[in-house]
């Protein structure tokens, strides 16, 4: 049954009208049309869905929209201000880290989760971040690159 | 069959080229498609294949088309300055909008900034037989170069008769052309106000040697990086027109299965939704795609299923089923095996064996059609518009002047987005659909079961060598998985090579490399085990036996940076070497595995590739591309198998089928070798061939355990 559902996303505020048992992605793309989160298997395997949830990694595709109400949403166009790139969007840009970049947006937006926890990861606790993520170009040397270039910008400009 | 000839034939293993569609329409005269019998698609051959003349096979969908040799189809150049290039290529990752922007730019004189390219339009660009078969490069790229060389001739020309100063006597570059004498200079816009009318291109013109290159040869970024960190780049999933409807397919249980019943009585009550039963085909259009699948799931229908092989016995299957030769070039052949093997003093005789693996695009099939009047576009993630053209025009039994086909920049392909499904699904739903639009997107269960896969097979080889580490003999059978690549570049007097064909189980398909993999694998194994049957280094082995320098290269260079022959270190440690020849590139790769066999544990530590595909065109896009094929190659070396029981693919989602992730990456190194006195050749293969019997050396070296299957799988093998 459709209820109304009240969305916060990329600061805005949306009302909709959906099952709260619809996944977020879904909303995102066809109701909202914020198709920068991509669909890549629909059961939290390929991460190609991911955006952050109350300012954490989820995958798009398993959260129910019901659910996804209740903290605020922030979708690979949200990260953008001012006609500014996000430091990782920047990172992935300067590094190359993309080939047909269709799990780009997923990428960036797990690094984005990693580096608000953890500042300054270890090569191993980037893999681990993005494990649930897959690239099937093979791009992964230089979106770990990407990541660290990021922390190192982030780290100057908290200075 | 002449030489050229012979290089436009279509690769047997390209299965799909010569597929019928996956649906039959009623709509569509039954029959339309004429295939020729079990016969091989041919590129007709160009007149001058020198020039780099790109012409299609025959079969449905294509045309015995020249590329078009008007400057203006392929060129132009604004008012503003900006120049534009066509051509018909798909962007798949391979980072084509690129290249082809570079060359333009470096041959006409202008800055990269003011090149943009429109590819991939069935009603902009000239005519392409697809992106496929590493054929860009060695194909297109020279082509744009002529046709940006012609156009500068023509500029430069004009502005000679305007100043009366002799064209030879002027310089071209920078968007101007430059009178040094004078100092004087006009602009190609302003050159260009007036129209210079239709132009041939000359069937010779001298266009730069690499040595010369300024913009091409260069590590330039990828062309509108920006939409794609930002998500704002549109897949053909992303599209929305307006008054879009959302299409569902209903998939059979199994593949082969008929449709004997059908009751929509549930079904037609709902509201706004579009029905499509036609033959065998049942879908549904809705505003939703959750209305889509309800309406789906309110049909009551049954199936007729039929037994089909299983993966347990796929291998003996394709053995037992091969048909007899019916071609020519299947078969090469070269002095006498027979007396080869009897001057051996070592001979092995052993078999190979690789299953089906996925490609597994991230971006899934997807189009979006739309129906105005009689007319069809169709925006889809293909990697041939032109052939998706000829099917659309069949099936809806209307003239291809009346079908567009539109690529956008897509999700990747790997040969995997050959064929039309996914825009014939979509355009016969939107047909039904009353001029509204209607995007289908195939779910990953979908992309895992309905596409198409690179084919079994199942590799047979004996060999012979003498007391000197030669080759006396070559004995090579291919069964099924395909030709590419099937001929050894090593040195043997006496040779047979021959590729059995046999009838598809699944349907099969082109795939990275083709079966360039699945032949390396096995010969560069065979290779290994022969070398440690001689008691002669595997590197020193293939050396003893190899004429082609640029192999030698490659292998030379890659021993230098791996440190070959290198002294173990530690329990568990194996290196392993392979390398090889394919589409003009020329690759090795060198492999350092642990085995840790308490933990029945197997990593592979690091890769060294040398690549070799004559004159770079782009070195960063290339490292990208390099790196990309060695990791997609971890999977189907190590884990990556279709499993698939009575014609139900049993392991269709990413948490059953296996691609490679973050950690199965290893330390990479590529060496890249920019060869200015060899012409470009493509580059999106032959990276991916020599990986898998590499670390299978290595995982031999680690432990005389001989892996004689993709995938390797090589934990099973430490119990």
């Amino acid at each position: 049954m459709a209820t109304n559902i009240e969305l916060e996303i990329n600061g805005k505020h949306y009302s909709v009208s959906y099952s709260p048992d619809t996944p977020l992605l879904y909303v995102l793309r066809d109701e909202i049309g914020l198709t920068g989160t991509k669909y890549g298997c629909g059961e939290g395997m390929c991460g190609a869905c991911t955006v952050l949830l109350g300012g954490t990694a989820r995958r798009s595709c398993q959260i129910p929209v019901g659910v996804a109400a209740s903290r605020p949403i922030t979708t690979i166009e949200g990260l953008e201000k001012q006609g500014k790139l996000h430091p990782v969007q920047q990172a992935f840009l300067d590094a190359g880290a993309f080939q047909c970049a269709y799990c780009t947006s997923g990428m960036i937006m797990s690094s984005v989760s990693l580096l608000q926890a953890t500042p300054h990861p270890s090569a191993e606790q980037i893999v681990q971040a993005l494990q649930g993520n897959i690239c099937r170009c093979g791009t992964h040397p230089r979106i770990i690159d990407a990541v660290q270039r990021a922390a190192g910008k982030m780290q100057e400009h908290a200075k | 069959m002449s030489t050229a000839e012979k290089a436009f034939l279509a690769e047997p293993e390209r299965y799909e080229f010569r597929a019928l569609p996956m649906h039959k329409f009623t709509l569509a005269r039954r029959d339309f498609f004429k295939i020729f019998g079990t016969g091989l698609a041919i590129f007709a051959v160009a007149k001058d294949v020198s020039a780099g003349q790109e012409t299609a096979p025959a079969p449905h969908g294509f045309h015995n088309e020249e590329l078009p040799k008007e400057i203006g189809a392929w060129l132009h150049i604004g008012e503003d300055g900006m120049v534009t290039g066509f051509a018909g290529k798909a962007e798949i990752g391979q980072n084509v909008r690129t290249t082809l922007a570079q060359t333009i730019a470096d041959e006409l004189g202008v800055a990269f900034e003011n090149m943009r390219m429109v590819l991939g339009d069935t009603a902009l660009t000239p005519f392409d037989a697809g992106t496929f078969g590493s054929r860009t490069t060695p194909t297109i790229t020279p082509q744009l170069r002529r046709v940006a060389a012609a156009a500068r001739d023509l500029l430069s020309e004009r502005a000679s008769k305007q100043w009366n100063v002799p064209a030879e006597k002027l310089v071209a570059g920078n968007g101007k052309i430059t009178d040094p004498a004078s100092g004087r200079t006009l602009r190609y816009a302003e050159l260009a106000r007036e129209s210079f009318g239709e132009h041939q291109l000359p069937v010779e013109d001298p266009v730069k040697p690499p040595t010369e290159w300024t913009i091409a040869g260069q590590p330039i970024p990828k062309v509108d990086g920006r939409e794609f960190v930002t998500g704002g780049h549109r897949y053909s999933p992303d599209l929305r027109p307006e008054g879009m409807l959302y299409g569902k397919v209903l998939r059979p249980p199994s593949f082969g299965a008929t449709l004997i019943s059908y009751d929509d009585s549930s079904a037609k009550a709902l509201s706004g939704v579009v029905l499509v039963h036609d033959g065998d085909f049942v879908g549904a259009a809705a505003p939703t795609v959750a209305a889509a699948e309800h309406a789906l799931t309110s049909l009551r229908v049954q199936w007729k299923e039929v037994p089909q092989i299983s993966d347990q016995e796929i291998f003996s299957y394709l053995k037992k089923n091969a048909l007899p030769s019916r071609e020519e070039r299947f078969q090469q052949k070269k002095g006498s095996v027979a007396e080869g093997l009897a001057a051996a003093t070592h001979t092995l005789d052993a078999s190979y064996t690789v299953a089906y693996i996925a490609h597994a695009p991230m971006e899934p099939r997807a189009a979006v059609a739309q129906w105005t009047d009689s007319k069809l576009t169709v925006w889809m993630g293909t990697q041939r518009p032109f052939a998706v053209r000829g099917d659309l025009a069949a099936i809806f039994h209307i003239p291809e002047k009346d079908v567009r086909v539109i690529v956008p920049d897509t999700g990747s392909a790997y040969g995997g987005k050959h064929t039309s499904d996914a825009g014939l699904e979509a355009g016969r739903l939107a047909r039904a659909a009353g001029g509204r639009p209607v995007k289908l997107v195939w779910t990953r269960e979908e992309e895992f079961t309905w596409a198409y896969f690179r084919p079994a097979g199942v590799i047979d080889v004996k060999s012979g060598i003498a007391v000197d580490g030669k080759l006396t003999a070559w004995e090579f059978h291919n069964y099924h998985s395909g030709m590419s690549a099937i001929e050894t570049p090593y040195v043997v007097a006496n040779q047979f090579t021959e590729y059995h064909q046999v009838p598809l189980v699944l349907r099969s398909g082109s795939y990275r490399g083709l079966a360039a993999t699945a032949n390396h694998f096995a010969r560069e194994t065979h290779m290994d085990t022969l070398a440690h049957t001689a008691s002669i280094d595997p590197l020193e082995f293939r050396m003893k036996n190899l004429a082609d320098p640029r192999m030698r290269v490659v292998l030379e260079r890659g021993a230098r940076a791996f440190g070959w022959p290198r002294q173990k270190t530690a329990e568990g440690q194996g290196f392993g070497v392979a390398a090889g020849y394919e589409k003009g590139s020329y690759v090795a790769t060198f492999s350092e595995i642990f085995v840790d066999r308490k933990a029945g544990v197997v990593q592979v530590k690091k890769l060294v590739e040398v690549f070799e595909c004559g004159a770079i065109v782009n070195p960063d896009g290339l490292r990208n591309q390099v790196v990309g094929a060695m990791i997609q190659g971890l999977g189907g070396a190590l884990f990556e198998a279709i499993q698939f029981q009575n014609g139900r693919i049993t392991n269709s989602h990413f948490s059953s089928y296996r691609v490679p992730r973050f950690r199965d990456v290893p330390e990479i190194e590529a060496i890249l070798l920019d060869r200015k006195d060899i012409p470009s050749a493509g580059a999106g293969e032959t990276p991916i061939m020599a990986i898998a019997p590499s670390i299978g050396n290595a995982f031999y070296d680690a432990t005389k355990v001989r892996l004689t299957g993709l995938p390797l799988q090589p934990e099973r093998y430490l119990a």
